[in-house]
């Protein structure tokens, strides 16, 4: 069973690639919109590795990362923050709300993909 | 010498002396002559002098006369003079009075009286060169006082002088402009409710943090500072921000002291205030921009990087591939969008600046057109320079792009003359343009952009500035121009104006005449008062004299204020610069047959605040003082009706004028302000405006003073008495 990855980004520029690149890569692909439809995802699908965009209406992407790091039943899912936030303390802050890793914006998609699939090998958090 | 004199008591003491003396000597001379008689020759010689008695007798008193004669005259030439003489320099030393001692009695005597006058002499003229000295010394006091004021008054910096209580004692005429930014108050009249000599800083400035800054001076003081000061960013109640620097002002004797903890005895503050609000602006409009290119771009350059990977894919079927395209062309259009807005929007903050200073326009043009003659040799003057104008300029390097211009200009077009003209840019706003202008052959295109960035080069000095450096560093722009019906061509710089505010009030500031009354030192004495108002003297009061213009006479019929006018006396000054001033939109119509007497029209007073609006401001800009007016009943009805609808109360001490004119002078049949007036001698000039009747009001008020004093009323309460008999007995009559 192909392991399954949400995407939450409000751009659509955005999620029409990282969808059509991470279908190709052989995942199943759930999208969200803005932070609250994030959080909802997670829960409900729970997800095999989420890319979670930053600057998000609702709720931004940090907010998402502690919801999620303190709710019981998905607490340790990965994620992987994709932002155009890219000082070095944006990132750290991204860090240590719980993200897994940080790719700022813009970011190769080889690349990407190499450290989607790295994380996912790694079974989540260690 | 006319009249008994009084004889000496030791004369007679010194005769009854020779007396006694002679008389002991004649007995002891017979009993000596007797001891050596027999018993029967003392009998024969008894018998022959007893009988010659008298005789004897007579000859001794005639001795004693004669000693007598003798002793006055030796008083009279020895002793009297010389007490005579040291009475008369009791006098003189006890009173100032200057006159000659004249010498009588013996040569020693009156030696000594040519001394006490040649003293006297000396110490008149030592007393004479002492008063020159003090009073020169005032005056360089007072010299040194109004050069300060001066100096004050020009600064480009706000700066205001407060004693400990906080009462501002001096500032000047910046601060007096940024004050009125300040303001909440409406129309012309803000500001004056903020700044005015003896009003408290703390109206502007939190209480706590002026102390917390003092403190913190106080403390590098004890550590030794030499130059303690101490800084804050506030906001006031206006939301500008303001960036306020404090220095301590000592006392002369604590500077002297050895120690530190000596030196520490503050006697007042000094502030320099900027407002930063603008420069925070632009900071973060800078930031914002920033922001918006950076961040901004990423997410747009991150949707084309994966658009653009995805179109790799050589299996991509057309609809998919045209999605992409799609996205990448729409990313594309939204940022070049966003590059072009910023550029548009935000340029100005943007670039890098020098620090500009303010500096009157008409200044400038005057050190460039010398700074030309002296370095190029070629005459300059000016034609239409716009006095008014203040700029906000890096004066050297404007100087030296001019020098240069006008060098090349000589060297290679061989001009010989150049004229500067300043004004406000007719296209840009909030720029004025300068232009230097030359007469001669036509300038190609090429030529002046070869000038404009080529580094400079001013008499032998090479710079690494372009002239396009300096424009940019201004945010401004340069130009050439050809004014073809006059044979003349120009190069034309626009350049910043200084903040359009400050500048309407430093135009007006330029033309006021005479140097206003910006400082009172005398307030460093005057500390916080606790006795009631009642108590303290009349001349000690800081009084708010006003007056109203009105629709009518009714207030309780529905007439309103139209206008109030008033003025601050501060230690006996009128302040005649720290005035209010204010039209007032009464929200109903003016009679025309009250036109002719307030000379206000209908269309005056459209648009200008409401009562509701202007009583708060003179509220405020009466605080701590006491209300003077002309008849104050009336004007102070009109306040007290709008009590309930302003929630202010005006409950000041009032003095009136007219009654206190009646208790000075209860023989007089009129006592309208105009007779007053006429009575003291008070030119009356612009009668019948608010200001200019609170402004006679006041100047008539500060001639009742001294003469209420004549009459034993010296304190505001026995004035507030005296006036209340007199309104009694006039209602008597």
């Amino acid at each position: 069973m192909s392991q399954k990855i949400l995407i939450a980004d409000d751009e659509p520029n955005i999620l029409i690639s990282l969808e059509f690149l991470m279908k190709r890569e052989g995942y199943e692909v759930v999208v969200a919109r803005d932070g609250q439809e994030a959080i909802d995802a997670i829960v409900r699908e729970r997800p095999a590795l989420v890319l979670l965009d930053v600057m998000m209406p609702v709720k931004t992407g940090f907010d998402v990362c502690c919801e999620v790091r303190v709710h019981e039943l998905v607490r340790d899912t990965p994620i992987l923050m994709l932002t155009a936030k890219g000082r070095d303390t944006d990132v750290a802050k991204g860090l240590a709300l719980g993200a897994n890793a940080y790719m700022t914006k813009p970011f190769s998609t080889k690349e990407l993909v190499q450290k989607v699939k790295e994380m996912l090998s790694r079974g989540g958090v260690q | 010498m006319s009249g008994h004199r009084k004889t000496d008591r030791r004369l007679w003491w010194l005769l009854g002396v020779a007396a006694v003396v002679s008389i002991a000597w004649l007995l002891a001379t017979f009993w000596l002559v007797g001891a050596t008689m027999d018993p029967q020759d003392r009998d024969t010689v008894w018998g022959l002098l007893e009988s010659r008695l008298t005789l004897i007798c007579l000859t001794w008193g005639v001795g004693m006369a004669a000693i007598a004669w003798g002793l006055m005259r030796w008083f009279d030439h020895w002793v009297t003079p010389s007490v005579q003489l040291a009475e008369e320099a009791q006098v003189l030393l006890r009173t100032d009075v200057v006159r000659n001692l004249h010498p009588k009695g013996n040569v020693e005597t009156k030696v000594l009286a040519d001394l006490f006058n040649q003293l006297v002499v000396q110490r008149e003229e030592l007393r004479r060169q002492m008063d020159a000295r003090v009073s020169e010394a005032a005056q360089g006091i007072e010299q040194e006082r109004s050069r300060l004021a001066a100096l004050m008054s020009e600064l480009t910096q706000s700066v205001v002088v407060c004693n400990l209580d906080g009462r501002i004692l001096l500032y000047n005429n910046r601060a007096r402009m940024q004050f009125r930014a300040l303001s909440q108050a409406p129309g012309v009249a803000g500001g004056a409710e903020l700044i005015g000599l003896g009003r408290s800083i703390y109206s502007v400035f939190d209480r706590k943090l002026v102390a917390h800054a003092l403190e913190n001076i106080q403390q590098r003081m004890l550590r030794g500072a030499g130059q303690p000061s101490a800084q804050f960013v506030t906001t006031t109640a206006a939301g500008q921000l303001l960036r306020v620097q404090m220095a301590p002002v000592r006392s002369v004797q604590t500077q002297m002291m050895e120690s530190a903890a000596d030196r520490i005895e503050l006697t007042g503050f000094v502030l320099m205030l900027d407002n930063i609000t603008r420069d925070y602006e632009a900071e973060s409009a800078k930031d914002q921009v920033l922001h918006a290119l950076t961040e901004g771009s990423r997410s747009a350059l991150a949707n084309m990087q994966a658009a653009i990977d995805m179109l790799d894919y050589p299996d991509l079927d057309a609809a998919m591939r045209e999605r992409f395209l799609g996205v990448i062309r729409d990313e594309t259009r939204s940022l070049s969008q966003r590059i072009a807005a910023l550029e548009s929007g935000s340029a100005d903050s943007l670039k890098t600046r020098w620090p500009l200073e303010d500096m009157l326009g008409a200044d400038l043009v005057n050190a460039v057109l010398r700074r030309i003659e002296i370095i190029t040799g070629l005459p300059a003057s000016s034609v239409e320079v716009d006095a008014s104008l203040w700029l906000k300029v890096e004066s050297f390097s404007l100087l030296q792009a001019l020098v240069y211009l006008t060098g090349r200009l000589a060297d290679e077009f061989d001009v010989r003359f150049v004229q500067l003209r300043l004004g406000v840019a007719s296209g840009s706003a909030g720029k004025a343009q300068l232009d230097l202008i030359w007469s001669g052959q036509v300038m190609s295109t090429e030529t002046v952009m070869s000038w404009e960035m080529d580094p400079m080069k001013v008499g032998n000095e090479t710079t690494r500035l372009t002239v396009r450096d300096v424009v940019e560093r201004h945010g401004g722009a340069f130009w050439f121009e050809r004014e073809r019906v006059r044979h003349q061509a120009f190069f034309r710089f626009l350049l910043p104006l200084a903040n359009p505010q400050e500048q309407v009030d430093a135009a007006l500031f330029v033309k006021s005449e005479s140097r206003p009354e910006y400082y009172d030192f005398d307030l460093f004495k005057t500390t916080e008062q606790t006795r009631t108002l009642d108590d303290r003297k009349l001349v000690d009061l800081v009084y708010t004299v006003f007056d109203t213009e009105t629709t009518g006479l009714n207030p309780s019929e529905g007439d309103e204020i139209i206008q109030i006018g008033a003025t601050r006396i501060v230690n006996g000054k009128l302040l005649r610069h720290e005035c209010f001033e204010q039209l007032v939109d009464p929200k109903r119509s003016i009679p025309a047959a009250s036109i002719p007497i307030h000379g206000i029209q209908p269309g005056m007073v459209l648009g200008q605040p409401t009562i509701d609006q202007v009583l708060p401001a003179f509220h405020a800009f009466a605080q701590d003082t006491v209300l003077v007016a002309h008849n104050a009943a009336f004007d102070m009805r009109f306040l007290q009706l709008k009590e309930k609808l302003t929630g202010l109360v005006f409950d000041h001490p009032v003095l009136d004028t007219l009654l206190l004119s009646a208790v000075i002078h209860p023989n007089q049949d009129s006592h309208r302000l105009e007779a007053i007036a006429e009575r003291f001698n008070v030119t009356v000039i612009g009668r019948h405006t608010a200001l200019g009747d609170a402004m006679v009001t006041a100047e008539v008020f500060m001639r009742l003073i001294p003469l209420l004093a004549e009459k034993g009323i010296h304190t505001l309460g026995q004035a507030r008495e005296a006036a209340q008999k007199t309104y009694y007995a006039r209602l008597r009559y």
